[in-house]
């Protein structure tokens, strides 16, 4: 016990001094307020026998995975979100990519306002916006639609699918593209070799916002989508209600890990530099 | 040198929204030569190269080169090549696919390309950097590959903005030196932009002194040293001296046109009021009735003189400019 005594308040208050003691402290609760819970979801998803006082499960197992693959709704509903992640990104893409360079190379009137204007569209609550959005969907047929709910998960990124690769843009040289044009490549073939690649960063951080922001979007989908297109995290909303919570804890999983590959996979890419240079009003 | 004309600009005007830009140009550059624009900042040298290269539309006038008109065509049509100032490279390609990238477009033959390369690197003294991402590279030699590149297409004129004047003053005259070599072993015509008149000087066959979006004179650079066409040229071209010696009357003196003797009696007299060595030349400043007159020596004439002595100058060589 005594060899253990280092670990006691008081020694530790001895060796690290008191202010840094009181720093690790708060280090120390930081860190299980925000990775605690997440924690607690990954224990839970491997448990197998697990009763309430003990802190770690008496066993472990992969039964809730294998529970949660084999139930066909929730297959359906990660399907779902692959899909509308994946083709809101590109539909956003070649909607926003011409208005962003445009919007970063030329100089016109109401340029100001209208990169204004997506800045104000975000500040509404997005509650509001969904319902307006429901009125005219009733109208136009788009309710309960793969079109409807496409245009809602566009319509969440909008503002960083352009302000982003607007930025990115801005920060490539004119006289690279010049030099281009001047080497006998035309407006196209200088956008696609010369401006898109050195934009890019800008441009995959913004796809990653927007790729992540649909799998996490709900309220929309759950408003336009249903009753066919339930995507995870609308089922999700089930799952917590329906299921046991060590499935809920597998389908959270199953929720963050594209997140978590995404950021790893473009680490290099999100930086301070880049984010900021997005949200410049040049 | 061939007399025939590459490139001729006509009464061309390009006037931005605000009103700046370059009036009524009228200018020829014959086969081979090099032409400096030379003026000081804002004069409009920028603007012409850019209507030249296609990168400005011009209001009025026309750009001939080889007798064809080109102002209707986009920078990529026109047989024309630019270096800029800096941001020439593309940031993301090595050192190859920059000089390639013309090259492809043109269908030329991979194995044939790759030669080209060599060869235009050689050129500019940058011989195995193909490798290299341009963020590898010194301003100065960023600028070589930037110039091989331009050189790789093949231009008729060949527009170059400054492109020197990023780099320290060594490198810069270095340049300057390999550029001029380059262009006369080519025999390329060469449209050459910059505020720096020894640079103008140095490179030139033609110099082209502006002032205000206009053009001042037109010359090689011995006439316009030795015969200023205005004010304006005598005072922006090396040193000078104005004395207004009849109302409204300016008369110019080239410091190195001055001989200073002890005593009265020369065209002005006065007392020295400084002297300092510079090298392999001495600037002696005079005080006269019509105000302080600079003159360059030898420094075994300065010798001679003390500071406060009374002294005479006699002109060799003036040029009168009215008002
Ligand atoms: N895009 C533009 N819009 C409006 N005015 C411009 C524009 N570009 C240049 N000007 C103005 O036109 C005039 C000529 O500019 P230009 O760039 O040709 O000068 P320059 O001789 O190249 O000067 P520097 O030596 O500083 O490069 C200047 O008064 C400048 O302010
Ligand atoms: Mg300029």
């Amino acid at each position: 016990m005594s060899s253990l005594s280092f670990l006691g308040p008081r020694h530790m208050a001895r060796t690290l001094g008191r202010r840094k003691f009181w720093e690790v402290v708060l280090l120390v609760g930081f860190l299980l307020v925000f990775y605690g819970p997440l924690l607690y979801t990954l224990v839970l998803a491997f448990a197998g026998q697990y009763t309430y006082p003990d802190i770690l499960p008496k066993t472990w197992s992969l039964q809730w995975w294998k529970y949660v693959l084999k139930q066909p709704a929730l297959i359906k509903s990660m399907v779902y979100s692959f899909e509308f992640a994946i083709c809101s990104v590109l539909l956003s893409l070649a909607v926003c990519l011409p208005a962003a360079y445009v919007l970063a190379r030329y100089k016109f009137t109401g340029r100001r306002l209208i990169m204004f204007t997506f800045l104000i569209g975000n500040a509404f609550p997005k509650i509001g916006m969904y319902t307006s959005m429901g009125i005219i969907y009733y109208k136009v047929g788009l309710m309960g639609t793969f079109l409807g709910v496409l245009l809602v998960h566009m319509l969440g990124s909008m503002m960083q699918m352009i302000w982003l690769p607007a930025g990115a843009f801005r920060s490539v040289p004119v006289q690279q593209e010049e030099a281009a044009r001047d080497a006998g490549a035309g407006p196209l073939r200088t956008f696609f070799y010369v401006t898109l690649p050195m934009a890019w960063p800008g441009i995959a951080v913004a796809c990653m916002f927007a790729f992540i922001g649909s799998l996490g979007e709900s309220v929309g989908t759950l408003m336009v989508g249903l009753p066919t297109y339930r995507t995870m995290m609308v089922e999700m909303y089930g799952v917590i209600l329906d299921y046991p919570a060590t499935a809920g804890a597998v389908f959270s999983i199953l929720l963050i890990m594209p997140n978590l590959l995404l950021i790893l996979v473009m680490r290099k890419y999100i930086g301070a530099d880049t984010i900021s240079k997005g949200y410049k009003m040049g | 040198m061939d007399e025939t004309i590459k490139l001729e600009i006509r009464n061309m005007t390009k006037l931005y929204k605000n009103g700046d830009g370059v009036k009524n140009i009228n200018l020829k550059v014959r086969k081979g030569e090099l032409m400096t624009l030379l003026g000081p900042s804002g004069c409009g040298k920028t603007t012409i190269l850019r209507t030249i290269g296609g990168f400005l539309q011009c209001n009025a006038g026309e750009i001939l080169i080889d007798g064809k008109n080109i102002v209707a065509m986009p920078p990529e049509k026109r047989p024309t090549a630019m270096v800029f100032q800096s941001y020439n490279l593309w940031p993301h390609m090595t050192v190859y696919d920059n000089l390639a990238f013309g090259l492809k477009l043109r269908k030329i033959p991979k194995p044939e390309i790759a030669e080209r390369i060599a060869d235009a690197l050689k050129l500019v003294k940058m011989e195995g950097m193909e490798k290299k991402y341009p963020n590898q590279m010194s301003g100065g030699q960023q600028q070589r590959v930037a110039i091989a590149r331009s050189l790789l297409l093949k231009p008729e004129v060949l527009l170059l903005d400054e492109p020197f004047s990023a780099l320290d003053a060594k490198i810069r005259m270095q340049m300057r030196e390999e550029l001029r070599k380059i262009q006369t072993d080519l025999d390329i015509t060469v449209v050459f932009v910059t505020h720096d008149q020894e640079e103008a000087m140095a490179l030139s066959d033609v110099t082209v002194v502006m002032n205000k979006g206009s053009v001042e004179q037109i010359g090689s650079p011995y006439e316009i040293y030795h015969h200023p066409a205005s004010r304006y040229v005598a005072d922006f071209i090396g040193e000078m001296n104005f004395i207004e010696a009849k109302l409204g009357v300016h008369t110019a003196i080239r410091p190195e046109n001055i001989t200073v003797r002890k005593g009265p009696g020369g065209d002005l007299d006065g007392t020295v009021r400084n002297i300092m060595m510079l090298g392999h030349y001495t600037e002696m400043i005079v005080d006269t009735e019509l105000g302080l007159i600079k003159a360059f020596l030898s420094g075994g004439e300065a010798e001679e003189f003390v500071r406060g002595e009374a002294v005479s100058l006699y002109f060799s060589e003036t040029k009168e400019f009215s008002e």
